[in-house]
């Protein structure tokens, strides 16, 4: 079974909120109608938005790191939000796990939101609907795109390459890899919602040197000849003749 | 969680129609087994339905309100198999309909007797109400596990919940019970009016026991477990927008501590301090009067009483909704 998601660096991602804006653009420019925003240029702007950058700092001053932490529905693999829904418009494919909305089901009633712990899902005002990432459902499997632009448009948007999108479920995949491989991790395991997308963790690039690496032990042509007592034949006398 | 109205109506409305059934029911079971001599007439059992189905309705009338797509909402009763909120949709209206038959068979006096056992008549009015009851029971365990099945809101979680919905709605409906034995038939105000004060207490007892439940609760996800890092030091410096969404609207009262906790001691006295006293000075010298305002001051109790429920669902989303920079 494939289950595509998304695995987000944060040690990569600068805040830059280019895959909100991109998501945004996207996806209120699809068949499904616009995704509605109420004065955006006024007093209390308000609207409907599928990825969300925030911002953290961890530690205290002045030992503080700032971490830029993007979030959208994470296509939980045992979506809470899912069974509660009255009508059936919620749901997860079979196929590729992604959780949808089927905005010609849905009554507005909100329970899925109240279900969801990540707030994930944003009703339409507009349409009255509820909303929520699709993961580009309708340009993944777009045969009109050249395929390397099949992916989600966080993850075309992205400049840093924070975004990678891939199926989990297949363990050679470039995102299982990553999970594997730099300590992928979910957001809030304790409520067993098994969420597909993945984070990797900040890392400090370490290099560490010994001493034996910055001063070379075998030194043939003498040169540098700081550490070897060249009054001594050394073995390297007798072979370089 | 911000209390919505519509469902604090809708809930607060079918809770006290469902207990106003209930309490017409135990008096005609309670008559049938003979441990009363106090017959309720025709007109009180219909009188009785009729206020029941009254409230029923205006409860749903307040949940269309809350729907975003009422036109849809036949839509609902597709996911019974897993949704508490879909079982609802359908057995609401099954409850009215079975609600609307009890009253019928009463009013229009068609007390055909359907099986005699020893000296207890059982008529068809009588099956129609079992039927009823075990619905009505249905209804407010759909209805509270709508709350308590939501894990991660961990004040709803509980089996407390579905059992102040019973409970809470019960009581309701025999104080309503009591104050139409007061208009139309006096000499059932101690039976009704002795129910109701043995339900305010057991409903005391729980929702208190919730009360006291929710506010040793400590929440299980943290800013830790929301961002995944390990820290003790996170703040949330930007939520990503400086507008308002749904998640800044939906899931938090905005009202303070000292609100909230004014709401709750007004709860406790509207809800149970006064209706009691009414009630016990009911059984002494009863009075349409006295029971109105025991009646009244329930219902508005328990309007404060939803607000505060639902005010209270602490939902793990606001974690990452706390900051605007
Ligand atoms: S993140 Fe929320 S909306 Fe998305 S699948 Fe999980 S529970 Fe559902
Ligand atoms: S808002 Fe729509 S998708 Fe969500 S639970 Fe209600 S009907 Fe289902």
């Amino acid at each position: 079974m494939t289950q595509l998601a998304l695995v987000i660096d944060l040690n990569v991602c600068v805040g830059c909120h280019a895959c909100v804006t991109n998501c945004k653009e996207w996806n209120t420019s699809g068949s499904a109608g616009a995704l509605s925003d109420d004065n955006p240029y006024g007093k209390d702007p308000t609207g409907t938005f599928f990825n969300r950058v925030q911002t953290y700092e961890v530690g205290q001053f002045p030992k503080t790191e700032t971490v830029h932490f993007p979030k959208s529905c994470l296509h939980c693999e045992d979506p809470p939000c899912v069974p509660v829904c009255p009508t059936g418009a919620s749901y997860k494919r079979e196929e590729d796990g992604i959780v949808l909305v089927d905005y010609d089901k849905c009554i507005g009633c909100r329970y899925c939101s109240w279900a969801c712990p990540y707030g994930a899902r944003e009703i339409d005002e507009h349409q009255k609907v509820m909303k929520k990432c699709t993961l580009c459902v309708d340009r993944i499997y777009d045969e009109n795109l050249p395929e390397a632009e099949r992916q989600p448009a966080c993850v075309l948007a992205c400049p840093t390459t924070a975004r990678v999108f891939g199926d989990v479920h297949d363990p050679d995949s470039e995102v299982s890899v990553a999970i594997r491989e730099q300590g992928g991790y979910q957001l809030m395991p304790e409520w067993g919602t098994k969420p597909s997308n993945h984070y990797l963790p900040r890392r400090k690039n370490h290099v560490s040197y010994k001493k034996d690496e910055l001063e070379r032990v075998d030194n043939p042509l003498k040169k540098e000849d700081y550490q070897v007592d060249a009054s001594e034949p050394s073995l390297d006398d007798v072979t370089s003749w | 969680m911000q209390p919505a109205f519509s469902v604090i109506f809708l809930t607060t409305l079918i809770g006290m129609g469902q207990g106003l059934f209930l309490a017409l029911y135990t008096g005609q079971v309670y008559f049938v087994l003979n441990v009363v001599d106090k017959v309720s007439t025709d007109t009180f059992y219909s009188i009785g339905s009729a206020a029941s189905l009254g409230l029923l309705i205006l409860g749903l009338v307040a949940s269309v309100f809350h729907l975003g797509r009422p036109e849809r909402a036949w839509r609902a009763a597709a996911m019974w198999r897993t949704s508490w909120l879909s079982r609802e949709v359908i057995i609401l209206p099954t409850v009215m309909g079975l609600i609307f038959l009890y009253g019928l068979v009463h009013y229009m006096g068609w007390n055909l007797t359907v099986l005699t056992i020893g000296a207890v008549v059982i008529d068809l009015s009588l099956l129609i109400g079992l039927v009823a009851t075990l619905a009505v029971f249905s209804l407010y365990i759909a209805t509270g596990m709508i709350y308590a099945c939501l894990k991660f809101l961990q004040e709803w979680h509980s089996p407390l919940t579905v059992i102040n919905y019973i409970l809470l709605g019960a009581v309701s409906g025999f104080t309503l019970a009591t104050l139409i034995a007061a208009y139309n038939q006096p000499e059932l105000i101690p039976f009704f009016a002795g129910w109701s004060i043995v339900l305010l207490v057991l409903a005391f007892i729980f929702r208190g026991a919730s009360l006291i439940r929710n506010k040793r609760l400590r929440p299980k996800s943290t800013i830790q477990t929301a961002i995944g890092i390990r820290h003790n030091q996170i703040k949330q410096k930007a939520m990503g927008f400086m507008g308002g969404s749904m998640n800044t609207r939906d899931f938090f009262h905005g009202k303070t501590a000292f609100f909230l906790r004014s709401i709750k001691s007004l709860f406790i006295i509207l809800v149970f301090a006064i209706p009691l006293i009414m009630l016990i000075i009911a059984l002494l010298k009863p009075s349409v009067m006295i029971l109105a305002i025991a009646t009244v001051s329930m219902y508005l109790g328990l309007l404060a009483e939803r607000w505060y429920f639902f005010a209270e669902g602490n939902h793990p989303q606001n974690i990452y909704y706390q900051a605007i920079a």
